[in-house]
């Protein structure tokens, strides 16, 4: 028979996304509130992301990412927040029994009124994209190399290559070329980078190193340590064009070939994914298909911008909050459905009546678009419309939509991309 | 001096240094990598075979049946996981359906139990996802599986418990015959023993030649693998075989004992006898292979590749006995399929071999014959899970997540017998690393425990053997 | 000398301008095209005449519950200076404790930019 540790508020993850949320449900009149974080610090992935950038929508400054992780940490502490260490969430049932184990408590079975998952998203490795070759040393993704150069203090190779040209991917490759690391090359299997243009500018064009579009990584080679791998160019179904491979010599190949939400823990509370992303479905309350679970941040879908992370975080927090308390939002509802172009829709579901102004539509477009139209519509036609100069998969697209537009929409809405 | 010498720490090695230490000799096991199970015990198909296979008569045939029914005790002993969960031969047609017949008498010749045919709508009934075509299957059922690597690593442990010493990175580079003892050369120096146990695996046609024993040739064939997560566990539940052809059993689709999914292999002679890269080639055979049989696996749910080298003897069997040319060599060389189930046959049939041959042995009073088992603190109720932890923290800290593998256990992979020096070394005992996010999370932690258990800097962890370095240099330390 | 014309991608917004710089024969910046806010013109017109960048990186700690604090330059740098200026701070050592904002380095290769702490690093315990 297990002892249970009752709290009212369990938050599964001290990143950005469990911070914010905690810091809004206790802002909201919830006390009894634990972070469970599995690192031996909170603030997540943002402590290796040592460089610049986060905190112009919260902040109207250019945070590093320490910087607005240790914002967060200091309000969740002055407001008296638990954060539990060195803990780790094992497993959570669909009653919100939260089983944790840390150095500390050992085994502890936490009953939570409410569960919040902020797990957050862990990179795709090697096997992810069938990469084929010898297995030696030498082959990271982006995220381990960041954390062995910014937390643990070590330059993991000479000679670089990287693949993938998203964010993570571009930020490490002037982070080793500081380090005195000789990048050779980002190499990008789509004809476009999925990486923040400033990320393109200041990471790649500032040192010269060259981005190969169109191109991938086809073979490893060195059985102990990585000699060198193989790059070709690919056709218009990303497959290698025999005759353009060409070895590159180097003792690092760098992945930084996509994000996956965290959701092992998700699927053992019964919590629905969404398969296209590997995220979860919510409402616009940040509810999960399962009571009193709600989720916030790269779990639910990767975010772009911590910034966002925290706002819907904020969401995240007070809505769990109000569950608490017994204010259970019920009455009509209605499916967002993603459609032509657009790859999914956060919130899934949307409350047709709600005290606000707005309600936010955030989503991910599956290809580059140039002067497109973002259109909303429901079961009579087009509801709204939103001109874009440029739609690309890299960066989350957002738009609001009038709460009067939501009241008196018909049926469920679609979002889709017309050009 | 050493009494006997064994050359290579594949399952052959570990388990003939198993079955000599329960005797008063002094026993080396020397592995030219940093750990145990590095060549093709490290990346074969797992599969402990009923035995319906080999030719009659052969070694093969003989130590298959004695290996496979050792199995489930040996396993017991060395407290790893066994799996008796059957297995099925696919026939695909008419001529298929012959093969299967012939396959089911020559296992009743072997003297296989637990052999029927069934029609391929009794197969479907047992593995829906199987495919359509299927006409008939030869039914297994004393076939499971097993960690290959694990036999090899938990008999060396339990080898070294009863006095055995393991000294790893030492390739022998030479032997010479000395008239009572062999002098062996290797890259850590001489060593002097009064006889020598050829186990090393592809190299093993090598070593018999520097003592002029030219009587079998060893031919290099590689397999690629795939695994899928556990998401696709259930996807069949028995092992499942097509039709073995003269290259062997053809791509399978098995459980594995950890609860993923393996696809292989293929089945490709190679020049290079430490080939052990995958290509895209190999992956869509073997996923075009696989497919066959279940039309439903998803590759997509791969987590991971591999490929390992495969021993074939020239001479057809296995190659288990002493040396015509020199008699203080002992050789267990050629050890293909089904090599890994044969293992703790081999070593006894081989000890059986040097008793007769002359080589004194008498036996210890007292020596171990259990292997104590691993902690996996996540799986252990709550109470005991809290007693342990609360006398070392280390077991109530995470350092795998997918995995679930904390610290203690990491820390006890490295001590144990024999234990690991390498990342993955600890993989393999520990499978820290092992998940689906391969090693993105812990392996800087595991890099850091391995440096701080070991006495060496980080700088110096290897991933597997020398020169497989995980980190360049210190950051920010003059 | 008649500097050659560039062309600049702007970071201000994700429409990521391509912006045409020409100069005149004085050097100076005759016209620029291709910007759709004036964003651009500033952006474009830095990093033609001084282009500078924050610098982050990181310092060795001494008695800390991490290795490394890390840091950024309290202004932008100019963008030429910054591989010497990482040689620097990488001479830099500190004793924990640190929080955010320390001063950790008055005076970055010359630029008169001071180094500050990016993250609290607790004495190790």
């Amino acid at each position: 028979m297990e002892n249970y540790v009752y709290k009212d508020i369990v938050i599964v993850g001290g990143g950005p996304a469990g911070l914010a949320a905690a810091i809004s449900a206790k802002n909201n009149g919830v006390d009894d509130i634990v972070i469970l974080e599995r690192d031996k610090y909170a603030g997540g992935v943002l402590r290796q992301c040592i460089h610049d950038g986060f905190g112009l929508q919260m902040f109207g400054e250019r945070l590093t990412g320490p910087e607005y992780a240790a914002r967060y940490e200091d309000k969740a502490n002055e407001l008296g927040i638990e954060i539990k260490l060195n803990t780790f969430v094992l497993d959570i049932s669909e009653d919100k029994v939260v089983r944790a184990i840390s150095p500390e408590d050992g085994v502890v079975y936490y009953k939570a009124k409410a569960v919040v998952l902020a797990m957050g998203c862990r990179e795709k490795p090697r096997p992810g994209i069938m990469l084929p070759g010898q297995r030696p040393a030498g082959v990271y993704t982006a995220g381990l190399v960041q954390r062995l150069i910014n937390i643990d203090g070590f330059v993991p190779g000479k000679e670089a290559v990287i693949l993938g040209s998203g964010d993570i991917g571009l930020i490490m490759a002037r982070r080793l070329t500081l380090e005195g690391v000789k990048v050779k090359g980002v190499y990008e299997l789509m004809s476009f980078s999925s990486g923040l243009k400033r990320n393109i500018v200041q990471c790649l064009d500032d040192f010269g190193i060259p981005l190969y579009l169109d191109h991938t990584v086809t073979d490893i080679h060195g059985k102990d340590r990585v000699t060198g791998v193989t790059v070709a160019k690919v056709d218009e179904n990303k497959k290698p064009i025999p005759g353009t491979e060409q070895i590159i010599d180097c003792d690092m190949l760098v992945l930084s070939v996509g994000l996956i939400p965290e959701n092992e823990l998700s699927k053992s509370a019964g919590v629905q994914l969404n398969n296209v992303t590997g995220g979860l479905f919510v409402d616009d309350t940040m509810s999960t298909n399962r009571d009193g679970i709600f989720a916030c941040g790269n779990v639910v879908h990767v975010h772009d911008l911590v910034d966002f992370v925290t706002i819907e975080s904020n969401n995240a927090g007070k809505c769990a909050a109000e569950y608490v308390k017994g204010q259970i939002f019920e009455g009509d509802t209605m499916n967002v459905i993603p459609t032509n172009g657009v790859r999914y829709v956060v919130p899934n579901k949307i409350h047709k009546q709600h005290d606000r102004k707005t309600v936010e539509l955030m989503f991910r477009v599956g290809r580059v678009y140039k002067n497109a139209k973002i259109v909303v519509s429901d079961s009579n036609g087009v509801m709204r419309s939103f001109n874009r100069n440029v739609l690309t998969p890299g960066e989350m697209e957002k738009i609001k939509l009038a709460q009067a537009d939501i009241a008196a929409a018909v049926g469920d809405i679609t979002v889709s991309i017309e050009e | 001096m050493y009494d006997i010498f064994i050359i290579g720490s594949g399952v052959s090695g570990g388990f003939i240094a198993l079955e000599l230490s329960k005797y008063n000799l002094k026993v080396a096991i020397a592995e030219r990598s940093l750990e145990p199970a590095n060549g093709c015990s490290r990346a074969n198909s797992g599969i402990v075979h009923g035995g319906y296979d080999p030719i009659p008569g052969t070694l093969k045939a003989k130590l298959n049946l004695r290996g496979s029914q050792m199995m489930p005790e040996v396993a017991k002993r060395l407290n790893i996981d066994f799996d008796p969960c059957g297995a099925h031969v696919l026939a695909f047609g008419a001529d298929d359906d012959a093969k299967i017949q012939e396959l089911y008498q020559r296992g009743l010749t072997n003297g296989v139990e637990g052999l029927s045919v069934i029609t391929g709508d009794e197969l479907r009934a047992k593995e829906p996802n199987v495919s359509e075509k299927v006409t008939s299957a030869l039914y297994s059922a004393t076939t499971g599986i097993i960690s290959p690597y694990k036999m090899a690593i938990a008999s060396t442990e339990l080898a070294c418990m009863n006095g055995c010493e393991f000294i790893r990175n030492c390739e022998v580079t030479g032997l010479e015959s000395k008239g009572d003892h062999i002098a062996i050369h290797t890259t850590l120096g001489d060593y002097n023993s009064k006889y020598v146990v050829n186990a090393a695996g592809v190299n093993s046609a090598i070593i018999a030649k520097m003592l002029g024993d030219n009587s079998f040739g060893i031919i290099a064939r590689k397999g690629e693998y795939l695994i899928l997560d556990k998401s696709e566990s259930g996807i069949v539940k028995s092992v499942i075989f097509q039709v073995p052809s003269n290259m062997g059993k053809g791509i399978l689709v098995s459980p594995t004992i950890d609860g993923n999914v393996l696809l292989g292999p293929t089945s490709h002679n190679v020049d290079d006898k430490d080939d052990k890269s995958t290509t895209s080639a190999g992956i869509a055979e073997a996923v075009a292979g696989a497919k066959r049989s279940v039309p439903t696996v998803n590759e997509r749910k791969l987590i991971t590749m591999f490929a390992g080298v495969r021993s074939v003897p020239t001479t057809g069997d296995f190659v288990i006995g002493q040396s015509s040319a020199e008699l203080r060599l002992f050789n267990a060389a050629g050890i293909e399929s089904p090599g890994l189930t044969s293992s703790p046959a081999i070593a006894e049939y081989l000890v059986g071999i040097m008793k007769q041959a002359g080589v004194e042995m008498s036996e210890k009073k007292n020596y171990f014959v259990t292997r104590p088992a691993e902690k996996h603190v996540v799986h252990m109720p709550q109470n005991e899970a809290n007693e342990l932890i609360k006398a070392d923290p280390a077991y109530g800290k995470i350092v795998c997540r997918c995995e679930q593998i904390t610290e203690g256990e990491i820390i006890d992979a490295i001590r144990r017998p024999a234990g690991a020096v390498t990342v993955d070394g600890v993989k393999m005992r520990a499978r820290a690393g092992m998940g689906r996010c391969h090693g993105g999370f812990c392996t800087s932690r595991v890099i850091e425990i391995l440096s701080r258990e070991l006495g060496v800097p980080e700088t110096e962890i290897k991933k597997q053997n020398d020169g497989s370095n995980m980190l360049y240099r210190t950051l920010r330390e003059d | 000398m008649k500097r050659e014309d560039v062309i600049i991608t702007c970071i201000a917004c994700p429409n990521g301008c391509d912006i045409k710089i020409t100069f005149g024969d004085d050097g100076n910046i005759a016209s620029m095209e291709g910007y759709k806010c004036k964003n651009g013109v500033t952006y474009a017109t830095a990093e033609v005449t001084a282009p500078e960048r924050i610098l982050t990186s990181s310092v060795a700690v001494v008695g800390g519950a991490f290795r490394l604090a890390s840091v950024k330059t309290q202004k932008p740098i100019p963008k030429a200076l910054l591989i010497d200026a990482v040689k620097e701070i990488a001479k830099v050592k500190v004793k924990a404790p640190i929080s955010v904002g320390d001063v950790l380095l008055e005076d970055l290769a010359g630029t008169g930019v001071q180094v500050v702490s990016t993250c609290n690093v607790q004495a190790e315990k």
